[in-house]
């Protein structure tokens, strides 16, 4: 297949084309409330190619393999349809490589009884909870492995095992409905959901709990961040903001984000890299055939680095960073993040709240957006601070905040990092790419909470 | 699908596939300038059969053996769910408009160009204004099968036009857009460039607010990012019958004003989306939701309505796996009042443009909070600017059981929501 790949690409004219072919097989259960809803397995097959002329782009995208030649041909005209001006595309040298699957305890040898079992113990615990409505569960597995063949002569093929695991326990009472959830993912690794029975029993009373907590009233407060709602925060406030694709054909946005500007005090340090090894963001090369790096976005402040394609680093004259990431064979790959943390300090949780009279401490995640500038994340558990104690329980809180000034305002970064697993991003239609995130916990002062 | 069905009967009670073919070509476009041509293709199959009392679900994308496929669902069968409903016999379909040959005749020069005239107008107005854009068109064809006999297939068409807009000032982000679908091709620019610009100049300058509770306008594109998702949730008939929805005992109950009224309709012509039969091949009809106020019908799936002993509403859609109740068109009934008008009855309030992050609540609560990404401060019966580092919240089933009014300026956002402006009488309002 390799040399007919090959010579398919050598044929045409044009700046580069690459060749991206699929093959995956996933399996999902389901249960809202007693019910089974469902439990379904996919299997899917599918290609594309992506064809760069003169600085413009043509892409074509099919499940029939077969008509290559023509694919190829359609791709490279779309590209010359576009093309006016001159290619800028970093150079990376290109690779021949074979990547297995990554697995500890691999959930495709598990039988789907087995995990059927499982995923009904959780669900009796949380619908033994009295007070508990319903509940919602969600677990997929699956297998990918994607073929990169590039006009360069990289040849690639990578495969990866990938699970999620979403628990969700909905409490009701007079009409009110309160919900808490627990989102788990791993890279290959069956353990990761496995003895969750006290999470499961935990997130039940807390949506129990949730119905009799007041809410919080809107306003600025001080907050201190878990390690989890940490993450969502670094992903949503800084982590967009530094994808490349963002900034580089918007002049006034990279005088904005020029490297070396002051984002934050001197002890926050902000890493992306598919090159941390063994989690959901992890890989060896990119959907462009360059090697994952790890890459410092902030480094005591200041702005340090951004993600690359290959194309937004020729154009912004830096070196490519391997974060072009497409979700599927349907999609070209874009400018994604992978593993993305604030690195520890050395600042304790107790230190972070004595000094607080009045705060709110939020926990876990409900989701999070951006639009680039401002960003939201909700939590999903939050607690009063009052004379430096965690209080009494309230309702969900939505955070938000303005970028150039958010980061500024963290003035505790604790000893504790955490990564998290449970979330998927979302960007351009393409949604959601396994990604991790992580963080120890953090303070913030002044920080906008929706509410009353 | 003949073999399939053939293959699955020999081993199943019965069974059911479900394809669908679709192409697409969209043209993007970033930083003003056409960036990337796409062709996209996209075969798929889905089988459910039921066997032994239980429904064993399979899909594939891209070519798959028949006899793999069925054997994938019999995997499933043996821990699926139980079966509370049979597949439809055959069925008679409305006749809805959802084909337009036109669609053929466009060229990609023809949808590069409706762009780019967007862009120049939005410039003219706007010259340091950074678009990003694109417009697509495409065909999809749909396909159902059942051993009970029915089989059936249609085949829609669509454009649409996107152009989302960034301007950099002074540090100060600010983002408008506009989108627009149909069945059949956009040809006039006019629209999209006209709703940018009104944007563009409402938020012209920053304008301040303190935290408070005030009076509020929901524009079309506000209704639908703030107030729609807890209300597609509570009406959807499986979180009823799971007991989470609010009003799941207040079936012909009076809930909201009586000016609001919401139906799901996908026999609209040339809606986008418009169909004939669902994922199921139950037939697609008007349903009347909310009926002035009066909670007067929740919708369903067959699996659905079976659970909770009713009938389908032709409500079953695939999203990535098992029919499960979806909305094809919602349409909140419009009122009499112009925007203009009920701006000047406002002594001091806000207009939500776009929320961000509305969906990240408790939705089912019908609770909402977010941040205004664009919105605007009424002074006196005057827009006087943007408003910014702003956060409101609120309840869904609170803010519309008093509506003040209602607009005149009903338009479809996305293709899936046509709604007019909103005006209720409070919200609370956060800010730094």
């Amino acid at each position: 297949m390799k040399d007919q790949l090959s010579s398919a690409l050598k044929s045409n004219n044009a700046d580069y084309i690459e060749i991206r072919l699929e093959e995956s097989n996933s399996s999902r259960i389901m249960y809202r409330g007693q019910r089974l809803e469902e439990a379904g397995r996919t299997a899917s097959v599918g290609g594309n190619v992506r064809a760069l002329v003169k600085g413009g782009w043509g892409f074509v995208s099919f499940n029939d393999l077969e008509k290559l030649p023509e694919k190829i041909a359609l791709a490279v005209e779309q590209a010359k349809h576009v093309g006016k001006e001159e290619s800028k595309f970093s150079t990376v040298p290109p690779v021949i490589d074979k990547v297995v699957a990554e697995f500890k305890r691999n959930p495709l040898d598990i039988p789907l009884s087995v995990k059927k079992d499982l995923l009904d113990e959780y669900n009796e615990i949380m619908l033994g909870t009295p007070g508990i409505q319903t509940t919602t569960i969600g677990y997929a597995d699956g297998r990918k492995k994607v073929t990169l063949v590039t006009s360069e002569g990289a040849f690639i093929e990578q495969s990866r095992i990938d699970l999620t695991l979403r628990l969700n326990a909905v409490a009701s009472r007079d009409g009110d409905v309160q919900q808490v959830g627990l989102s788990i993912g791993s890279k290959g690794d069956f353990s990761a959901v496995e003895n969750l029975h006290g999470q499961a029993k935990d997130i039940a009373r807390r949506a129990v709990a949730l119905l009799s907590a007041p809410q919080v009233k809107g306003g600025t407060y001080t907050v201190v961040l878990d390690p989890v709602l940490a993450g969502v925060f670094v992903h949503e406030a800084f982590g967009h903001l530094s994808e490349a694709d963002h900034i580089y054909e918007n002049p006034q946005l990279r005088e904005i984000m020029v490297l070396g500007r002051r984002f934050g005090g001197k002890h926050l340090n902000i890493v992306d890299g598919a090159a941390v090894p063994g989690y959901r963001g992890s890989f060896k090369y990119d959907d462009e055939g360059m090697s994952g790096t790890r890459t410092y976005l902030i480094k005591e402040g200041i702005l340090n680095s951004r993600l690359h394609s290959r194309e937004t680093a020729a154009i912004m004259g830096e070196q490519p960073t391997g974060n072009a990431r497409a979700i599927s064979y349907q999609f070209p790959p874009i400018v994604r993040m992978t593993n993305t943390f604030i690195e520890p300090g050395t600042t304790t949780l107790e230190e972070m709240l004595s000094e607080i009279k009045e705060g709110v401490y939020a926990r876990e995640w409900y989701g999070g957006t951006t639009s680039l500038e401002m960003f939201t994340f909700s939590a999903g558990e939050a607690y009063t601070i009052r004379n430096g104690r965690i209080k009494e329980l309230i309702r969900p809180v939505m955070l938000s905040g303005n970028v150039f000034t958010t980061l500024n305002n963290i003035d505790g970064i604790g000893n504790d990092l955490q990564m998290n697993q449970g979330g998927g991003c979302g960007k351009s239609g393409q949604s959601p790419l396994p990604v991790s995130n992580g963080s120890p916990h953090i303070r913030i002062r002044n920080c906008l909470v929706g509410g009353k | 699908m003949e073999e399939i069905l053939s293959i699955a009967k020999k081993a199943a009670q019965s069974a059911e596939v479900f394809q669908a073919f679709a192409t697409r070509t969209p043209a993007h476009f970033e930083a003003n300038r056409l960036k990337q041509i796409q062709t996209k293709e996209t075969t798929g199959t889905a089988l459910r059969l039921m066997k032994n009392g239980r429904i064993g679900f399979a899909q594939a994308s891209g070519l798959i053996k028949p006899g793999d496929l069925v054997a994938m669902a019999l995997d499933t069968s043996q821990f699926g769910q139980e079966v509370n409903f049979e597949f439809p016999g055959r069925q008679s379909y409305p006749e809805v408009k959802i084909h337009d040959p036109n669609i053929e005749l466009v060229s990609i020069d023809d949808m590069i160009t409706l762009v780019e005239q967007v862009i120049d107008a939005v410039r003219k107005h706007t010259p340091e204004i950074l678009c990003e854009a694109s417009a697509s068109k495409g065909t999809a064809t749909f396909k159902i099968a059942n051993t009970k006999g029915n089989h059936a297939t249609y085949s829609r068409t669509n454009f649409s036009i996107s152009v989302d807009g960034v301007l950099v000032r002074d540090g100060d982000m600010l983002f408008v857009g506009d989108v627009r679908s149909s069945c059949s091709p956009i040809t006039d620019h006019s629209l999209i460039s006209a709703e940018i610009i009104r944007q563009l100049d409402r938020a012209k300058r920053n304008a301040s607010i303190t935290s408070r509770t005030l009076p509020v306008i929901f524009t079309p594109y506000g209704v639908a990012s703030s107030l729609l998702a807890p209300l597609v949730s509570a009406l959807n008939g499986k979180t009823v019958f799971d007991g989470a929805s609010p009003l799941k005992d207040k079936l012909g109950a009076r809930i909201l004003d009586e000016k609001f009224s919401l139906v799901d309709d996908p026999t609209i012509p040339y809606g986008p989306g418009s169909l004939p039969f669902d994922d199921e091949g139950v037939p697609a009809r008007k349903n009347a939701l909310i009926d002035r106020g009066l909670v007067n019908q929740f919708y369903y799936d067959l699996c659905t309505a079976a659970l909770a002993g009713t009938i389908s509403t032709g409500n079953g859609s695939r999203n990535g796996g098992m029919p499960s109740p979806s909305p094809h068109a919602l349409i909140i009934d419009g009122g009499e009042d112009g925007f203009d008008s009920m701006v000047k009855n406002i002594k001091e309030g806000i207009i939500i443009e776009q929320l961000m992050g509305a969906e990240q609540g408790n939705i089912l609560n019908g609770d909402f909070s977010g941040n205004v990404l664009l919105g605007y401060k009424i002074e006196n019966g005057e827009i006087t600017g943007r408003i910014k580092d702003t956060m409101v919240s609120g309840n869904v089933y609170q803010l519309l059981k008093a509506v003040e009014a209602l607009g005149n300026d009903s338009r479809w956002i996305a293709g899936y929501v046509r709604t007019p402006s909103i005006f209720c009488p409070a919200i609370s309002v956060a800010t730094k």
